[in-house]
């Protein structure tokens, strides 16, 4: 077909967790630039399975940019070189003919390798179980009415809940933070009055959740921002440091 | 652990030292800064050594000079601890990054510029600080601070090694000083442009001004 490319893939393969790993080289010829970075692994694993290898194993689901599956860092950037954009939401037309694509995990001690391209990202649903949630009582849902929300408010919670928990911000920062993603996670309820009956011990939790899933600390590089598929704002790493900062010296949790 | 040291040893705690003690030692450039400066008056270092006679004698100046101590010592400690906890998390690296598209050098670095910050400030303070104390310890009096400058200055690999630790001040307050505001939590649509343009001055100015006081003895301005 007119207009097809010919790449050459540099691949992270690893069998588990308690193995090395290794960088594969894979020619492929007849790349579509229509096709989805994740529908070029596809035909990559075609290629594989028909010459008897085994085929890559990199996560995905929705492949339409909303689940936070997908997870490769592509060329020494997460979800590759486009802004606000997944990896299966990136198109090879963003690439050209004859490219060397170097394709690695999530580089975290947090997110373990599980297999070549996909991570254990368990250590996100343990920092949300720590306190990501609002207690909602039983009974029939009360009038929309009586809990009056400012449309700033309600637009800024919404912002910081586009956060698709992909992990891009700690794998893109150098310190492997995951201080937007929790920010991300605080500011939505923080801001809501749903949210606000546990409002301080979840700042208290969320974060020592985070510390001892072995996450590094912000230095305000601004990387994750930069790099986040859903463009969350720095502003929320503000507010959890006001949250956790308030939280810890106003509380009654000794 | 109380709740306190709790804080204060999370990594969000561990940060907020950083931004307070960075914020403190910001404060003490400025007047380290202005009272250096009195030697670009060029009188034979009248009003410099006017100055500096009440910041090495006065006693609330120097029960405060314990204060900036234990801040320089929290800065570099907690610095080293964050660096190595943070290096800690990301234990296999990647084989191509391209960290430009995302971040600046300098706001990614901040642990190098701090090294060769804290290198010049062992030899600074060995020149001058070091000697003046132990000397006032030792008989009561204070050394010839404007002298000293003027002999120290003559050699021109020293005026090129705190030149070199002016450039790194340079790079390390041009992020250090927004990101310690953005630890403290201030970061608002109606002051983050007040911030940065105050952060960036202050970057320029301050190194700047101490650059220009080893150049200026070393070229004869200052006599």
């Amino acid at each position: 077909m007119e207009g097809n490319m010919s790449l050459s893939l540099k691949v992270w393969r690893q069998s588990n967790k308690d193995t090395a790993g290794g960088f594969e080289d894979y020619k492929l010829d007849k790349v579509s630039p229509d096709m989805s970075f994740l529908e070029m692994f596809d035909v990559l694993n075609e290629q594989l399975i028909e010459e008897g290898k085994e085929p890559v194993a990199f996560d995905h689901d929705c492949r339409e940019g909303i689940c936070g599956a997908c997870s490769m860092f592509i060329n020494g950037r997460p979800h590759g070189p486009l802004k606000g954009v997944t990896t299966c939401q990136l198109h090879m037309r963003s690439f050209n003919d004859g490219d060397t694509i170097v394709v690695e995990p999530w580089r975290a001690a947090a997110f373990p390798v599980i297999k070549d391209l996909v991570v254990d990202r368990d250590a996100f649903d343990r920092v949300i179980s720590a306190g990501g949630f609002i207690s909602v009582n039983t009974g029939n849902a009360q009038d929309a009415n009586s809990l009056p929300v400012p449309k700033e408010a309600a637009d800024e919670a919404f912002s910081a809940a586009a956060c698709i928990a992909c992990g891009a911000c700690v794998a893109a920062c150098k310190n492997a933070s995951a201080m937007l993603f929790v920010s991300a996670k605080i500011s939505q309820l923080a801001l809501l009055p749903q949210g606000q009956a546990e409002r301080s011990i979840r700042a208290e939790k969320m974060v020592a959740q985070m510390d001892a899933e072995g996450f590094g600390a912000c230095t305000n590089t601004g990387a994750c921002s930069a790099e986040c598929p859903k463009e969350i704002s720095m502003v929320n790493i503000a507010r959890m440091n006001r949250e956790y900062i308030g939280a810890k010296f106003s509380s009654s949790a000794v | 652990m109380s709740w306190f040291s709790q804080t204060l040893t999370s990594s969000i705690g561990k940060k907020l030292l950083m931004a307070l003690t960075g914020l403190f030692l910001i404060v003490f450039l400025v007047i380290h800064a202005t009272i250096n400066a009195m030697i670009f008056y060029n009188d034979g270092g009248e009003t410099f050594t006017h100055w500096g006679h009440f910041m090495g004698t006065n006693p609330i100046i120097r029960t405060l000079e314990i204060g900036l101590v234990a801040g320089f010592l929290i800065h570099i400690a907690d610095g080293l601890i964050l660096w190595k906890n943070n290096r800690e998390a990301r234990p296999i690296g990647y084989a191509v990054t391209n960290a430009s598209a995302n971040s600046t050098w300098y706001s990614r670095s901040m642990g190098l510029l701090g090294t060769l910050l804290l290198i010049f400030l062992v030899i600074h303070t060995a020149h001058f600080w070091i000697p003046n104390r132990s000397n006032q310890f030792a008989t009561g009096e204070e050394l010839n601070l404007y002298q000293m400058m003027l002999d120290i200055f003559q050699n021109e690999w020293v005026v090129l090694i705190y030149v070199l630790g002016c450039i790194s001040l340079f790079w390390h307050l041009l992020h250090g000083f927004k990101s310690a505001f953005q630890t403290l939590g201030a970061n608002h649509v109606k002051y983050n442009g007040l911030i940065s343009f105050i952060g960036t001055a202050f970057s320029i100015v301050v190194p700047l001004l101490f650059a220009l006081m080893p150049i200026a003895m070393y070229l004869g301005w200052v006599k």
